[in-house]
């Protein structure tokens, strides 16, 4: 089974959230709208629900992210749930065994979501294949592989400004190569059914047949910026390089970096995302991260939103297909 | 069953005596997702009320999100005034077990500390499991625990009732 099936239900419904992938608008939908419903949360005077009340989510991160985990415990504490946050320092590779005791230990403690954060593709999938049934699992990052709550919340940020998706161009940039993010979310941008969508990159920083993700890929940003409504610009991962893939960051600003002028090339009304943290000078301008068009610091409050939807989504369907099963 | 308008007009003139024995000049109205905001539109023009409308959704309040988890179309709760020191009328269709009602409140208690909450249904049909009467009710209806009514709308407003 696929992680595409491994987070549904026989319904057809969301127990865990893993991948975007195989997911349908229907899903996705769903997401956006409960998100919606949960946004003007933090402007009352109690920021506070009382849904997941008694539930405990665990933080599992195995690969530091202060941001994410952040926002992860913060969507959690919002409805009410306990939160324990577990950095796990690990080897980079996953030890099957020492994952599953680790798995094991926690699911003793009585938990009912995993938050996974895993340097490795593939992790948050395989604890959902060994969790009980009652747990839910949610991927907050795995290798190269996915970002999903990334993706659904620059979804959401994009459908608050621009809502009609058909009409929509919508430009990647940077590196793709090692993006998580840019995977998970040109699938949800293809699912939601954005018409055009760009990737703007060099060569060495594309994966192999991008195209088959039903991107347009453009070499030159003086090309691939014109008149889209969107630009998402990510970081530039020196993290996960391994060898010589681009010359020098300065070159890489010269050539792709988002400057005001290259923004000019795009639709006036466009906005400019980054999944963040941003490398300023490197693969954008602190005048256009900082400018009117940004809007990258609404996507870190969107995002507590989204993971707030996510979780009562998830942690609901399970409610439900235990109540059926009983 | 059929037109809710007349069950309105009831509610209305209730709802306008008990506002003036207790002296409340310009409530806040809050309607419940969905029949109760239907309901407390058509309310707020009868009784010429100048504050814009409250709307709630209790999805994520309800005591039965263990059972049946977060109704997909939940839609946002949304208070354009604020609630301290306001008079509230909470507004629902149907009363009936009165859970829904004690999810609203706490929901309303997190937006402030109003001044008072009364409550007003459409229909109160019997059968509560938790301490909770309306203060102004449209009509009262013995019902079995079989029986389902439910309001259709926007326009026309209309109940149905069903019994198994």
């Amino acid at each position: 089974m696929s992680a595409a099936h491994l987070q549904l239900d026989r319904q057809g419904r969301l127990l865990h959230f893993l991948t975007v992938e195989g997911l349908t608008r229907r899903h996705l939908t769903e997401i956006l709208d409960t998100a919606e419903s949960l946004h003007g949360v933090a402007e009352r005077q109690v920021k506070k629900l009382p849904t997941l009340h008694g539930k405990t989510v665990v933080n599992l991160f195995f690969e530091a992210s202060t941001r994410t985990r952040t926002t992860f415990e913060l969507a959690a504490k919002r409805l009410s749930a306990d939160v324990l946050n577990l950095n796990i320092a690990t080897s980079s590779a996953v030890k099957g065994e020492s994952l599953l005791d680790t798995l094991r230990n926690i699911e003793a403690m009585q938990c009912d979501m995993f938050v996974v954060r895993h340097e490795q593709s593939g992790a948050a999938e395989f604890i959902a294949r060994h969790v009980k049934p009652h747990i839910a699992v949610l991927n907050a990052g795995d290798g190269r592989h996915a970002h999903p709550t990334q993706a659904m919340l620059d979804v959401f940020t994009i459908r608050r400004h621009k809502p009609d998706f058909p009409s929509l161009r919508v430009a990647i940039v940077g590196d793709l190569l090692h993006s998580r993010v840019a995977r998970s979310l040109i699938h949800a941008l293809n699912i939601l059914g954005v018409g055009e969508i760009r990737a703007i990159a060099p060569r060495t920083l594309l994966p192999a047949q991008v195209e088959t993700l039903g991107v347009q890929v453009f070499h030159d940003p003086r090309h691939g910026l014109r008149e889209v409504d969107v630009v998402v610009m990510l970081r530039l991962q020196r993290e996960r390089m391994e060898g010589a893939l681009l010359p020098s960051e300065s070159e890489f600003f010269q050539r792709y970096g988002l400057t005001e002028e290259r923004l000019a090339l795009a639709r006036p009304d466009a906005i400019v995302m980054h999944p963040g943290p941003i490398n300023r000078g490197v693969e954008i301008d602190s005048r256009v991260a900082d400018g009117p068009q940004s809007v990258i610091l609404e996507q870190v409050t969107n995002g507590i939103a989204v993971r707030m939807a996510i979780m009562s989504i998830t942690l609901g369907h399970h409610a439900r297909a235990i109540g059926e099963n009983a | 069953m059929g037109d809710a308008e007349f069950l309105i007009e009831a509610l209305a003139g209730q709802l306008r005596e008990l506002l003036a024995r207790r002296g409340i000049a310009d409530p806040a109205l809050v309607g419940i997702h969905t029949g109760g905001v239907w309901i407390a539109e058509r309310l707020r023009r009868r009784l010429g009320i100048l504050t814009p409308l409250g709307q709630m959704d209790i999805a994520f309040y309800r005591d039965d999100f263990s059972r049946i988890g977060v109704h997909p179309q939940v839609r946002p709760s949304e208070l354009p005034f604020d609630v301290d020191d306001r008079h509230i009328v909470l507004i629902d269709d149907v009363l009936y077990t009165g859970r829904t009602i004690r999810a609203a409140l706490n929901e309303l208690f997190d937006y402030g500390r109003p001044a008072s909450v009364l409550l007003a249904v459409l229909v109160d049909r019997g059968g509560r499991e938790v301490p909770i009467e309306a203060n102004a009710i449209g009509a009262r209806l013995e019902l079995p625990s079989g029986a389902q009514i439910q309001l259709s709308g926007p326009d026309p407003l209309q109940l149905h009732l069903r019994t198994t």
